[in-house]
């Protein structure tokens, strides 16, 4: 308890509110998740258990720990943010979120569910050499992983400051730890179960507490939404507020950047192993199916009520006073929850935002814990002959180092811009997975070396072209200001690594001396499209 | 684990035989003919709009009613279409993919069974 008291007298200098609340509640929700967890972990016995829940989820379950998985603090309190301050084209960023949806349900969802087992490398190296094709995809698996999960970590630490006016480096990182250890806790204990629950729950307060704003901030204007918009122009004293352009319609720079943006969110959500990784969690294609479906209707019905709350935001607080507290763009939801609600709203609204930190880090680390064990130790390292129980050993080791890694990294990353992780992390999932997975289940020509090639190739390319760009130094908001090694000039490199990682597929595949087994070629695709041998769900 | 009499199933089956097979064919030909029209409608749907609001910003600052301008309504039609084609994609699989998929697979099962 002396923690809490210093917290609060820490917070009474900055924050609206009552940080009390907003940890009482916090506490609530681990207290109400925890118990769930350990309920959940008594079926944990098998592989299948660890990794995929068993397969014993519904598609509608399923759907909505994916909108849980995908809706992450940066989505909610970045997006609302965006648009209170830039307006209109903070709304670009949640179209490409939710259009990305039906690459995911008409090309991807169905068919690696029919031909997978725990990761996104089972179905890489079906019909391709297993060796290189598991490691390249367990690297740029752990690569996007490692990627969104600094920027959440970052992110909680930046959450602190706002929510409970916490604003020395040590309180900030304290905040880390926790949250990093009980990340650890629900994945060691619960694996997907647990996960899969955490993220369910997360996704119901999320949504449920976004459309409440959003009826109260509607009825605030007589649901007159034309009404909500005017007046926000009027509150900017802008009227560009309501049209595209003001962030990136600057120069001709930002608007090819812009284009780069929108490739990498449009083709990066397909190839996100995290969200890859849930499809497995139901027993069968058609519940993955209606999994995407689900989760496309609560996707798309969160991000029509970011439009409003951004809206709502500049309308009711105004973009000098949100830019002016305490976190910046990240506070709009924030202060709209306390203008609505006062303290007991923004309490809710706050521990909804630290509970979606813990549900998306938690699926990012059972991921890439599962990738390490199933691809790179059981099938690498051990050459197939480890068992089960090795494997689920190894996973779960390797969820405390990503764990310790993730609360070090969160440390290390405060106050550092690492905004740009988010975007790396899909453009890296849109240039090194998203290819290879399309070329493997519908191209029969595709061979090893074009996997190979795509995948280093686009991973690569793209990390090099931040590493190259403004974001990375030469700027006075780069991470490393100090020097200037920045050629490429854009802030997204999707637009570039895309491309090439297509072609590298291809120039790999017809340049590759190898043949393939057409019998693993022809079973891949037979098994794809009618499920024949899909693994089931586990019996308890 | 239950006995699942699925299981090992695939060692029996000529994978290669059945994917030439009319049958097959049939399945393949009508998922890839709504699949791959309907993934380049929304690609380049989805490309028009971006164009659209990152080079045409007198075009979409027009305003089509009260405050809502085309950008808006370009934007929630986005919305508009994501949710028409996962409803259309869902209706097209119960109808036309569903039970042609079924029965190969059943008819798979049942003889990997039997062997």
């Amino acid at each position: 308890m002396n923690n809490l008291t210093i917290l609060a007298a820490a917070a009474e200098k900055t924050t609206v509110g009552n940080p009390l609340v907003n940890i009482a509640i916090f506490v609530a929700f681990v207290g109400v998740t925890l118990v769930i967890v350990l309920r959940a972990s008594k079926n944990n016995k098998t592989a299948a258990d660890y990794y995929a829940g068993g397969r014993s989820f519904t598609g509608t379950q399923n759907g909505t720990a994916i909108a849980g998985d995908y809706l992450s603090a940066a989505s909610f309190l970045g997006i609302v943010g965006a648009i209170a301050i830039n307006g209109y084209d903070g709304f670009l960023y949640s179209i490409g979120f939710l259009v990305a949806w039906l690459v995911a349900l008409l090309l991807v969802a169905e068919l690696l569910r029919n031909t997978g087992k725990f990761t996104m490398a089972d179905v890489l190296s079906f019909r391709l050499r297993q060796r290189p094709v598991r490691i390249a995809a367990a690297i740029s698996t752990l690569a996007v992983c490692v990627f969104y999960l600094l920027a959440q970590m970052a992110g909680a630490g930046a959450l602190v400051s706002l929510l409970l006016g916490i604003d020395s480096r040590a309180g900030q990182s304290l905040v880390i730890v926790i949250v990093g250890a009980l990340m650890i806790l629900y994945v060691l204990i619960g694996g997907m179960k647990g996960t899969t629950w955490v993220q369910i729950i997360k996704a119901c307060l999320l949504i449920a507490g976004a459309l409440i704003m959003t009826i109260w901030t509607l009825a605030m204007f007589g649901f007159n939404f034309s009404e909500l918009l005017g007046k926000a122009a009027e509150v900017a004293g802008n009227p560009e507020i309501l049209n595209p352009g003001m962030q990136y319609g600057k120069s001709e720079t930002s608007k090819l950047d812009f284009i780069s943006l929108a490739l990498a969110l449009v083709l990066g959500t397909a190839g996100l192993p995290h969200v890859l990784m849930r499809f497995y969690t139901v027993p069968t294609a058609k519940e993955a199916r209606k999994s995407v479906v689900w989760a496309i209707w609560l996707i798309g019905a969160f991000y029509l009520f970011t439009l409003v709350l951004g809206f709502g935001a500049g309308a009711l607080i105004g973009p000098d006073k949100i830019k002016a507290a305490p976190g910046g763009v990240n506070s709009a939801a924030p202060l709209l929850a306390y203008e609505l609600g006062g303290t007991l709203l923004l309490g809710l609204i706050s521990a909804v935002a630290f509970a979606t930190i813990l549900a998306v880090v938690a699926g990012l680390t059972i991921t890439a814990a599962a990738s390490f064990a199933h691809d790179v130790y059981a099938s690498v390292i051990s050459k197939g002959k480890s068992t089960p129980e090795k494997e689920m050993k190894v996973a779960r080791r390797t969820v405390l180092v990503i764990g310790v890694f993730a609360i070090a990294g969160g440390i290390g990353a405060q106050g550092q811009n690492v905004a740009f992780l988010v975007a790396l992390a899909f453009a890296v999932a849109a240039s090194a997975n998203l290819p290879t997975i399309l070329y493997s289940l519908f191209w029969k020509g595709f061979k090893t070396r074009g996997a190979v090639w795509s995948m280093y190739g686009g991973l690569g390319s793209a990390i090099l072209l931040i590493i190259f760009s403004p974001v990375f130094s030469g700027a006075e908001t780069s991470m490393i200001p100090s020097i200037d090694i920045s050629i490429f000039p854009l802030a997204n490199p999707g637009i570039v690594s895309i491309p090439l990682a297509f072609l590298l597929g291809w120039l790999g595949s017809i340049t590759d001396p190898g043949t393939e087994d057409p019998k693993k070629a022809a079973e891949m695709e037979v098994r794809s499209l009618t499920g024949v041998g899909a693994e089931k769900a586990v019996d308890h | 684990m239950s006995a699942n009499p699925h299981h090992n199933v695939e060692g029996d089956i000529d994978f290669v035989a059945e994917s030439k097979s009319e049958e097959f064919q049939e399945l393949r030909r009508t998922h890839r003919s709504f699949v791959f029209p309907m993934a380049i409608f929304f690609l380049v749907w989805y490309f028009a709009y971006v164009l659209l609001a990152d080079y045409f910003h007198d075009f979409m600052s027009i305003k089509v009613l009260g405050n809502i301008n085309m950008g808006i309504f370009l934007g929630l039609l986005q919305f508009v279409s994501t949710f028409a084609i996962t409803a259309a994609y869902v209706s097209f699989s119960n109808k036309k993919l569903d039970p042609k998929a079924t029965k190969i697979r059943e008819r798979l099962e049942n003889q990997g069974a039997d062997q």
